[in-house]
């Protein structure tokens, strides 16, 4: 299957809090942007929100990068939380268990007060 | 609709594994999947690969290939057992491996992913290594590219000590996928496959936590079922 591009931006909520818009596909070949957004993180935050409300496609590449970047973030000691996952997606993260690691939430608020909690 | 929507596995709670002819099956029904994350040890990624030189084969026909053949290109002593259908998101194989100087381990994989150009595993908790292991094709400056990753864990304290005997770990688990290569490059008409490997510590640090995963080990669980296995056979 023929992936098409990954991009991200990254929207700084707060001094602790940034949140990475993810569109397009999520495979192993989306690490540059995604760790370029994650990059943009710093040391001061605490919690990164990935927004995968307009994802289109993930393979299990996708999933192997996730989990390169919770290892990254667990090392800064930093929250990672999805929201935005249409029920498709949500039941990859189950399969995976990622679910056990990254805290799921519907909306972007819900995740921004969840890591703010 | 989700463009991959058809290539995932369903979310299960535990594993169902049918009995296979031939094949012991333990350590995998009412199992758990391990996490992508989980594990105990250092997390590595590892690739390797072999170009299809000569071979006017393209990816999607490798991995056809490959998910319909998949245990035929496995190394003597390294037993899959599979559907007849192959591989397909949501099939359970069956593993019976050879370690040396122990009895014959059971153990085996979840297929959670699988397209016309890749497919992936994730196995049961106790297995030797915890994280997704993927199987692809790709072109390469005009050649057909085979393509293991993996990016693993030792699930706990045993592998994670066993890995880090260099003869034991290097032919446990790197051997194995070197082997598949060579013998799917030669399926492929490759007269003399080179396989190339890049092996990357990702992370350092062992997840403690997880130390408690010994309990389900699948090579001590199967040393301990051995002799009973025996007596029924004898």
């Amino acid at each position: 299957m023929t992936a098409s591009a990954t991009n991200t931006m990254a929207d700084r909520i707060d001094e602790k809090t940034i949140v990475i818009r993810v569109r397009g596909d999520v495979t192993a070949a989306s690490e540059g942007p995604l760790m370029a957004a994650y990059g943009q993180a710093g040391e001061k935050t605490r919690a990164i929100v990935l927004d995968f409300s307009r994802l289109d496609y993930m393979n299990s590449g996708g999933i192997g990068l996730l989990v390169t970047l919770l290892v990254r973030a667990n090392r800064q000691k930093q929250k990672l939380l999805a929201c935005g996952l249409n029920e498709h997606y949500k039941q990859i993260f189950e399969l995976t268990r990622l679910d056990e690691a990254i805290g799921i939430h519907d909306t972007e608020a819900a995740a921004i007060a969840a890591a703010n909690a | 609709m989700a463009r991959d929507d058809a290539n995932w596995a369903k979310p299960v709670k535990q594993l169902e594994a049918a009995d296979v002819e031939g094949a012991w099956n333990a350590n995998v029904r009412g199992r758990r999947l391990a996490a992508a994350n989980g594990g105990f040890g250092r997390l590595f990624q590892k690739t390797f690969d072999v170009s299809l030189v000569g071979a006017a084969v393209t990816p999607q026909e490798v991995i056809k290939t490959w998910k319909t053949h998949f245990a035929e290109f496995w190394p003597k002593g390294q037993k899959m057992f599979l559907p007849a259908s192959g591989i397909a998101p949501g099939e359970v194989g069956l593993i019976n491996a050879t370690v040396p100087g122990t009895p014959t381990m059971a153990t085996g994989i979840l297929v959670i992913y699988a397209d016309d150009e890749s497919f992936s595993f994730l196995s049961p908790e106790g297995h030797p290594f915890a994280g997704p292991l993927t199987f692809s094709a790709h072109v390469d400056d005009g050649v057909t590219v085979a393509q293991v990753h993996e990016l693993t864990r030792a699930s706990d304290p045993f592998w994670e000590l066993a890995m880090m005997v260099p003869v034991l770990g290097d032919r446990m688990q790197n051997d194995i996928w070197r082997s598949t290569l060579r013998n799917l490059a030669t399926r492929f008409g490759v007269a003399e496959p080179a396989v190339r490997s890049k092996i990357v510590c990702v992370d350092n640090h062992r997840q403690w936590g997880n130390a408690k995963n010994i309990w389900q080990n699948a090579a001590i669980r199967s040393g301990i079922g051995a002799p009973a296995r025996w007596l029924r056979r004898g």
